[in-house]
């Protein structure tokens, strides 16, 4: 047998791991580095169609490197990154948000010195204006914070009004993937849980696919269909959200000692 | 007051043609914070190809419309000068993007000299002068036989410059294209990943750059009706400053900057001496920036993150 012939039947063997279906996103033995500096080592991650998947890890552990590579910006150094059946590893940035992927990345990067509105104009931008009106009604739905500052600008709001702007603004591109890099970064329990559960509606009844990253590993593992644990650019374990949750090692690095845990949830 | 009427008109004519070249420096310091050094040589270079295009229509194809010429010379001069813009970006800058932040500002003077280098040896160094185009004007009044003359070049400059600006703040504040500009101004990575193509998006404010400096090389050698290779120097200098006085990456700042370095200059020769109108300019530009350190309409770094 040809060695293109393995790769297939590997590929359908982990499709077959994945819930029988291609994956709509495949990450193969990615490596990605700063200079001479690994942040990811042989990264191997499948989000299928329709999928809830969250990536749980420490601080540096390159949860955030890998949002990043699959939007090639690093690109990857070797390995592979196919969405839809196809390679995106080296296609430009905005080459590969074009073919339906969203981020909203760390930090939130809003465009600080445009408004609410305009910012969700940008992430409108690549269908020129189509759907406009109807997602901006349907995000505004979602955050109806974000709806009561459409006129202000978006770098003098606080930071979780920033983090809903983003996810909001990542949503106007109509993405069928969506990244979601910490969503719950420094927001208030009670505007995390509106965040989680928009996430799963978005899943639900959408049908849209979400990978997300998470220090927030009880909810972001509670909500997800599988999960992943990144350590050092390395996954260590992956499995469904309800396995990790419980399994002793990532209960003793992740969920307890102070994390937003079960306590009072 | 009638000298003053006077010059203040020569001062916002000469203002209107610093502040479009003004606007070129600011939109491209805008988009990647680089000073574009060679973009006063682009606006020579304009000047060139519209004296080159007036004569050829008129001497060659016996054009005899004014306003025809005019508008075909203005038309051939942004398009070729668009051209060179889009190519110096190509060859000059955009490889070096990524690079460190001397690189292509360096890469930006070595244009400078190759522009005027090149233009002195195909088209000589002597000034080259050209038949005016459009003559004549009103007198707006006169005393004590002091008549205060408005020229129709000087009238048609400023219209060409309030229209040119409008239409810009227009472009860049209300459209999808003017969005991306700023989206790339402010988060480079950001916006491509709102699928954005950055690369473009820097081109074509390059393009848009020249074009205007197109303009003003048009109206330049209009209004003095003489140009030579050296030319890029001395009004690129002039408006780079009013870029930085009126608050670099504003365009109507590039503007009213432009016009307070024309009308400081003017009146200066005027009331004063005409060997230090530099010197008044450049004066009144480090005392403003003392004060107001990001220029008059510029705005100042605070930002809540």
């Amino acid at each position: 047998m040809s060695v293109a012939g393995i790769n297939v039947l590997v590929e359908e063997t982990r499709a077959i791991q994945a819930g029988g279906k291609p994956p709509l996103l495949a990450v193969r033995d990615v490596s990605t580095y700063y200079g001479s500096v690994a942040a990811l080592r042989g990264v191997d991650l499948d989000v299928a169609d329709g999928e809830i998947v969250t990536l749980i890890g420490a601080n540096g552990a390159g949860k955030s490197t890998l949002m990043m590579t699959i939007f090639g910006s690093p690109q990857a150094r070797s390995g592979t990154i196919t969405y839809d059946g196809r390679d995106i590893t080296r296609l430009p940035t905005h080459a590969i948000a074009r073919l339906g992927i969203a981020q909203s990345p760390e930090g939130r990067r809003v465009f600080p010195r445009m408004s609410v509105y305009e910012n969700l104009q940008m992430g409108a931008a690549l269908h020129d204006g189509r759907f406009f009106a109807e997602d901006l009604e349907k995000v505004c739905a979602l955050f109806p914070r974000v709806k009561e500052r459409l006129n202000q600008r978006a770098g003098t709001m606080s930071g979780g009004e920033q983090q809903m702007l983003a996810i909001a603004r990542a949503l106007m591109s109509r993405p069928r993937l969506l990244l979601l890099d910490e969503p719950s970064l420094g927001l208030a329990p009670l505007v995390v849980k509106g965040i989680f559960d928009a996430i799963r509606e978005l899943n639900r009844t959408d049908g849209m696919t979400i990978f997300l990253v998470e220090q927030n590993a009880y909810h972001a593992l509670k909500l997800a269909h599988r999960g992943y644990v990144l350590v050092n650019g390395r996954v260590t374990m992956s499995g469904t959200g309800r396995a990790l949750l419980d399994d002793p090692n990532v209960k003793a690095a992740y969920l307890e000692g102070g994390h937003a845990g079960p306590v009072g949830a | 007051m009638d000298v003053f009427v006077q010059q203040l008109i020569n001062g916002l004519t000469l203002g209107s043609i610093y502040g479009l070249i003004a606007i070129g420096y600011t939109m491209v310091f805008g988009i990647i914070g680089m000073v574009n050094f060679a973009h006063g040589d682009v606006f020579m270079v304009s000047c060139f190809i519209a004296l080159i295009t007036f004569l050829i229509l008129t001497a060659w194809l016996g054009v005899s419309s004014i306003a025809l010429a005019f508008l075909v010379v203005l038309v051939v001069a942004m398009a070729l000068t668009a051209l060179w813009g889009w190519a110096i970006e190509r060859v000059a800058y955009r490889p070096l993007r990524g690079s460190f932040r001397l690189a292509p500002l360096i890469s930006a003077i070595g244009v400078s000299i190759f522009l005027s280098n090149f233009v002195q040896v195909v088209q000589g160094a002597r000034n080259k002068p050209t038949p005016p185009m459009l003559s004549g004007g009103i007198t707006l009044f006169e005393r004590d036989g002091y008549a205060v003359f408005l020229a129709w070049k000087q009238v048609l400059i400023m219209a060409v410059t309030a229209v040119l600006l409008t239409g810009f703040w227009y472009l860049v504040q209300r459209t999808p294209f003017g969005r991306a500009q700023r989206a790339c101004e402010q988060d480079r990575k950001m916006a491509a990943l709102l699928g954005i193509d950055v690369d473009r998006t820097i081109s074509l404010t390059f393009v848009l750059g020249a074009a205007l400096a197109a303009v003003a090389g048009v109206l330049y050698l209009m209004y003095y009706g003489v140009v030579s290779f050296s030319d890029g120097f001395v009004p690129g200098v002039k408006a780079f400053t009013a870029a930085v006085l009126g608050g670099i990456g504003s365009l109507p700042g590039a503007v009213l900057g432009g016009l307070i370095i024309g009308l400081i200059e003017t009146f200066w020769s005027a009331y004063f001496s005409i060997e230090y109108k530099d010197v008044a300019a450049f004066s009144i530009l480090a005392i403003v920036l003392i004060f107001m350190p990001s220029g008059i309409l510029g705005r100042p770094e605070v930002e809540k993150v």
